[in-house]
C-alpha cells in the first residue's frame, strides 16, 4: 500500500528554512499534486519524501512506519525527475530494467516484467535503442516505464512535463493521470503549473515560501480558497482583487471576483472602465480593463464579444461569487 | 565570424595557417628526415631535404644496442605507473570532492593545485639526499613515487571536473532505483565516467613520459627512461645525429600520436579550468 | 541517511590523497628550510653547523645568484613575450577558416609534446650548429656569416628553444578562448554597426583579457624551473650565461655538494613561484565559483 504521512516535516539549509513544518496525509491510491510558485519548496519536499535529502525535523511514515533513517534505495518509492535522468550507456530496456535487477530479481522475470511497462507505454519498439536516439517525449515514457516496472508504494514525479512542448504536453497529462488510475498507485507529482495541478489531481497541496498553505479537491481549492494566496494562485487569469472602501462596502478588508465571474451585458451594480487590452481567442474572450481608482480589472466572457481597446465597459461581479477576506489575508466564510 | 566568407578570405587563412603551422613543425619534420640519413649526410653542409640515400640503419642500429629498448621500458613502466597509481589515489578523492562537496572542498582543491605550483627545485636538495640513504636512487620505483606526486594534483582535478559534469540526478536514479553507493560507482558512474578517466589518463602520461626534472636528476642507467637517455647524446662523444634523430623520433612517436588526440584535455588539465 | 552516509565515506575516500600530498609538500620543504640553515656540504660529511641565515645572506649577495635571477627573468619575460606574442595572432589565424584547419592546428601543437632533452637537443644539433646546422646554412647562403649560437647568444638560444616548446600551450589556450566568444555577441555588435576592427578591440580583446593572464601565470610558474633544456645544452655555461636559480641551485647542490647553499636557494625558488602561485590559484578559485 502507498499511504504516506508527514508529521512536522522541516527542511533547513543552514540558515535558510526552505520547508517551516509540514502536516499532510495522502491516501493510498490517490493522486497528489504539489503546486506553488518557485522557490516554494514544493521539490524539496518531494524530495524528502524520496530521502534524497534529509529531514531537519519531523518524520515521514510510509504506511505508518518512520523512514526518516531510511535510504532512498530501501524506501520503495519510484521518481520521476524533470531531466527524465536515464541512464545514457544504457538501452531503454537496460534503463527499465535496472531497478529490477538492483533488486536481484531473476532474469526472464525482468525480462517479463520490462516488456510488460514497455507494451503499456508503447515503447516495445525501441527498447534497444539508446536514449539519445529517443525523442523528448520517448524519454519520458522511459523514464516513466523505469518507474512503474518497480511496482512502488508511490510514484514520485518532479515536474515530468516542463520539457515538452505544448501539444504534448496535453496528451501526456491525459497518459500520466490514466496510468495512475490503471494501476492505483499513490502519485506525488510536483509542477508549477496550475492547469496541470486542476486537472489531474485528486487533491492538490498548495505550497508558499516552506508553509502548505491549503490541502484539498481542485473544486474546494477553486470555490473555498482559504487565504489570498491560494485564492490567486489557483485560476486562470487570476482572481482580480480590490482592497479600500469598495472591499469595506464588503465588510472586508480585500474583495475578490474571478474574471470568469463578470458580465458584461446584463445590468447590475458593477465598475466601469476603459478596456487597455481586449484578447480574442474565438472561445473567450479576455478583456483588460482600467477601472480607475480600483485599479485593472481582468474578465474573461465566453465567446466572441465584438468589444475593442478604448470601448468602454462596464462589467458586473456575480454578487454570489464575490470572495471575502480579512486583514490577515485569509478567508471570511460567510 | 562574419557570414560573409569570401574565397579569398580562405585562400589567405589557409595559406597563411600552413605556412605558420609547416614553420612550427619544421624541427620536428627535419628531425625525423635526418633520422633516416647515415651520419655523413647528417652533418654535410649543404643539407639535402628530400633527395637522400634514405636508409634505415640507424633505426636498426638503436634497436639492436638494447640500451634503447631498456631506456623505453622504463620509460614505459614510469609513465604507465605513475599514472595509474595517480588514478587509483584520485578517482576516490575526486569522487568524494565532487558528488558530496562540502564548505572546504573548494579549498583543498586550490590546495592541492598549489602543490603543482612548486618548483621541484625547491626541494631538489632534501629529495636526493632521502633517495639516496635510502637506496631509491636510479630506481624506476623511486621514480614511480615522485611521478605519481607530481601529477597527482593534475590528475585529481580532471577527474573533479569530469565527475562534476555528470547530472546529479542519474545518480538519485540509481539510487531511487535501489543501488546502494557501491553499485551505484559500478553500474552507473564508472561507465559514465570512462571517457573522462581515458582521457586523463592520457595527459598525464604524456606528461610523465616528458617529465625532465626529477627523471635527469634521479637516475643515471638502471632506471633511466627516455628523457635521460636522450640527454646522454649531448656529450661530445655522443654527436651522433643521425642516431640522436632516429632514437628521438622513435621517444617521442607515441606521445605525438596520443598528443594529437588530447588537446582538449591539454586545456582542461593545464590551465586548471581557469580558461573554458 | 543516504547523505549522511556518503559524507563519511567521501571523507574517508578523499584522505589519502590529501595525507600524501600533504607529506609531499611539508616534508621535503621543512627539511629544506632545515639544511638552509646549516652549513651542511657533502664533500665534507660530518661537518654540519648551524648557521642560521648566513646561508642566505651567502646566497643572495652572491653574483652567482644575482646573475641567476637576472637570467631567470630574462628567460621568463622574454619567452612570455615570445609565445603571447605570436601566440595572439597564430590563434587569430587559426579562427579563420582554413581549409585543413585540424591537421595545421596539429601541427601547431606537436612542439608541446616532444620531450625537452630532444627538443633541446634538435635545436642545438640539427639547426642551430654553427657548421652543420640548418640555420647556418641559411645563413651562409644569403651570404652572411652563420651565429655561433651557444657561445655568442647562448641565453637568447635557450629562449628560442622554450619559446619554441611552450608557444603551442599560449596558441591552444587563447584559440579555446577565442572559440568560446559568443558568437551572438559579435552578431549584435555587427547589427549595432561596428567594423570588424571594433569588434576586435571591443569584443575579442578584453575577452582575451583574462585567458592571457591565466597563460603568464601559468607559464611563468612553469618557466621558473627550466631545466632540462639548459643541463642539456650549455650546462648553464658559458660562465653563468644560461644559469638560472633553478640550474644555480642544482649545481650548487649536486656538482658543488653544498647543501646548505643550496636549500637555501631552492626556498628563494619556492617563495618567487608561490607569489605568482597565489594571483594563479586567485583566478582559478574565482572560476570553481561559477
Amino acid at each position: 500500500m502507498g499511504q504516506i504521512t508527514l508529521q512536522g516535516v522541516q527542511k533547513a539549509f543552514g540558515p535558510v528554512h526552505i520547508i517551516k513544518g509540514a502536516d499532510l496525509d495522502i491516501a493510498d491510491g490517490s493522486f497528489v499534486v504539489f503546486v506553488g510558485p518557485s522557490g516554494c519548496g514544493k521539490t524539496t519536499l518531494l524530495r524528502l519524501i524520496a530521502g534524497l535529502e534529509d529531514v531537519t525535523d519531523g518524520k515521514i511514515l510510509i504506511d505508518g512506519k518512520n523512514v526518516v533513517d531510511v535510504p532512498p534505495a530501501k524506501r520503495g518509492l519510484s521518481m520521476v525527475f524533470q531531466s527524465y535522468a536515464l541512464y545514457p550507456h544504457m538501452s531503454v530496456r537496460g534503463n527499465i530494467a535496472f531497478g529490477l535487477k538492483m533488486a536481484g530479481l531473476p532474469k526472464d522475470e525482468i525480462n517479463r516484467k520490462v516488456e510488460a511497462a514497455a507494451a503499456t507505454l508503447n515503447l516495445t519498439p525501441y527498447l534497444d535503442r539508446k536514449p539519445r536516439e529517443l525523442s523528448g517525449g520517448q524519454r519520458q515514457r522511459v523514464a516513466i516505464g523505469r518507474a512503474i516496472v518497480r511496482e512502488p508504494k508511490a510514484f514520485l514525479f518532479d515536474e515530468p512535463l516542463s520539457n515538452l512542448d505544448a501539444a504534448l504536453r496535453v496528451q501526456m497529462r491525459l497518459e500520466v493521470t490514466r496510468l495512475q488510475k490503471q494501476l492505483a498507485t499513490t502519485a506525488i507529482y510536483v509542477t508549477h503549473d496550475q492547469v496541470e495541478a486542476m486537472t489531474m489531481a485528486d487533491k492538490i497541496v498548495v505550497l508558499n515560501a516552506g508553509k502548505i498553505e491549503q490541502y484539498g479537491s481542485p473544486i474546494e481549492l477553486y470555490q473555498r480558497p482559504a487565504n489570498l494566496f491560494v485564492a490567486g494562485f489557483i485560476g486562470s487569469p487570476k482572481m482580480n482583487f480590490i482592497t479600500g472602501d469598495v472591499a469595506g462596502q464588503h465588510n472586508a478588508a480585500t474583495i475578490g471576483v474571478r474574471p470568469e465571474h463578470f458580465s458584461i451585458d446584463g445590468g447590475g451594480q458593477g465598475w466601469s472602465g476603459k478596456v487597455m487590452v481586449a484578447e480574442h481567442l474565438g472561445s473567450d474572450t479576455f478583456l483588460y480593463v482600467d477601472a480607475g481608482p480600483i485599479g485593472t480589472l481582468t474578465a474573461r466572457c465566453e465567446g466572441e464579444k465584438g468589444v475593442k481597446a478604448g470601448d468602454q465597459i462596464t462589467l458586473v461581479p456575480d454578487p454570489n461569487r464575490i470572495y471575502r477576506f480579512d486583514a490577515n489575508g485569509n478567508a471570511i466564510f460567510a | 565570424m562574419a557570414r560573409k566568407v569570401t574565397t579569398a578570405n580562405v585562400v589567405v587563412s589557409t595559406a597563411g595557417a600552413w605556412l605558420v603551422g609547416f614553420l612550427i613543425f619544421f624541427p620536428i619534420l627535419w628531425m625525423v628526415l635526418t633520422s633516416f640519413k647515415t651520419e655523413l649526410e647528417a652533418f654535410a653542409t649543404p643539407p639535402s631535404f628530400l633527395f637522400f640515400h634514405w636508409t634505415t640503419e640507424n633505426y636498426a642500429t638503436v634497436q639492436e644496442r638494447s640500451d634503447y629498448l631498456h631506456h623505453a621500458l622504463n620509460s614505459i613502466i614510469i609513465a604507465g605507473g605513475s599514472t595509474l597509481i595517480a588514478l587509483l589515489i584520485a578517482v576516490p578523492a575526486a569522487w568524494s570532492m565532487a558528488f558530496s562537496p562540502t564548505k572546504r572542498t573548494k579549498d583543498v582543491l586550490l590546495w592541492m593545485l598549489s602543490t603543482k605550483m612548486m618548483p621541484p627545485v625547491g626541494v631538489l636538495v632534501p629529495i636526493y639526499l632521502i633517495y639516496k640513504n635510502v637506496g631509491l636512487l636510479d630506481t624506476r620505483a623511486g621514480l614511480i613515487f615522485i611521478l605519481c606526486l607530481g601529477n597527482l594534483p593534475i590528475v585529481i582535478w580532471m577527474l573533479f571536473t569530469y565527475f562534476k559534469e555528470i547530472p546529479k540526478d542519474i545518480l538519485e536514479a540509481a539510487r531511487m532505483d535501489g543501488a546502494t553507493i557501491g553499485r551505484e560507482l559500478i553500474y552507473v558512474l564508472t561507465p559514465m565516467a570512462i571517457p573522462g578517466l581515458a582521457s586523463t589518463l592520457l595527459l598525464n602520461l604524456i606528461l610523465a613520459w616528458n617529465e625532465a626534472f626529477w627523471t635527469l636528476n634521479l637516475s643515471t642507467l638502471e632506471a633511466a627512461p627516455l628523457t635521460t637517455f636522450i640527454a646522454s647524446y649531448s656529450s661530445p662523444e655522443g654527436l651522433f645525429w643521425a642516431r640522436l634523430s632516429a632514437a628521438s623520433t622513435l621517444a617521442i612517436a607515441p606521445i605525438l600520436i596520443i598528443g594529437w588526440f588530447s588537446q582538449k584535455q591539454l586545456v582542461r588539465g593545464l590551465t586548471f579550468g581557469a580558461v573554458k | 541517511m543516504a547523505t549522511k552516509q556518503t559524507q563519511v565515506l567521501a571523507r574517508t575516500l578523499l584522505s589519502p590523497a590529501v595525507l600524501l600530498l600533504f607529506i609531499w609538500m611539508i616534508v621535503p620543504l621543512a627539511l629544506t628550510i632545515y639544511f638552509s640553515l646549516l652549513h651542511y656540504s657533502l664533500l665534507d660529511p660530518g661537518s654540519e653547523s648551524f648557521v642560521g641565515l648566513e646561508n642566505f645572506r651567502y646566497f643572495l649577495t652572491d653574483p652567482a645568484f644575482l646573475a641567476s635571477l637576472q637570467n631567470t627573468l630574462v628567460l621568463v619575460g622574454s619567452v612570455l613575450l615570445l609565445t603571447i606574442g605570436l601566440g595572439i595572432p597564430i590563434a587569430l589565424l587559426l579562427d579563420q577558416p582554413v581549409v585543413g584547419r585540424n591537421f595545421v592546428r596539429l601541427m601547431v601543437i606537436a612542439p608541446f609534446f616532444v620531450m625537452p632533452t630532444v627538443s633541446a637537443l634538435v635545436w642545438k644539433n640539427l639547426l642551430m650548429h654553427p657548421v652543420s646546422g640548418l640555420f647556418a646554412w641559411i645563413a651562409t647562403s644569403l651570404g652572411l656569416t652563420p651565429v655561433d649560437w651557444f657561445t655568442d647568444a647562448p641565453l637568447l638560444a635557450i629562449i628560442f628553444i622554450v619559446a619554441w616548446q611552450w608557444l603551442p600551450f599560449a596558441t591552444l589556450i587563447l584559440l579555446t578562448a577565442l572559440q568560446s566568444l559568443d558568437e551572438e555577441q559579435k552578431e549584435a555588435a555587427e547589427m549595432d554597426g561596428a567594423s570588424a576592427l571594433s569588434r576586435f578591440i571591443y569584443l575579442t580583446v578584453p575577452h582575451l583579457a583574462r585567458p592571457i593572464t591565466v597563460v603568464i601565470l601559468i607559464e611563468t610558474i612553469f618557466l621558473l624551473t627550466v631545466f632540462a633544456e639548459i643541463f642539456v645544452t650549455t650546462g648553464g655555461g658559458p660562465g653563468l650565461q644560461t644559469t638560472n636559480i633553478a640550474f644555480l641551485v642544482y649545481s650548487q647542490a649536486l656538482i658543488q655538494f653544498d647543501v646548505g647553499s643550496a636549500s637555501a636557494g631552492g626556498l628563494v625558488a619556492v617563495v618567487i613561484a608561490n607569489i605568482v602561485a597565489f594571483f594563479l590559484v586567485r583566478i582559478v578559485g574565482r572560476n570553481l565559483e561559477a
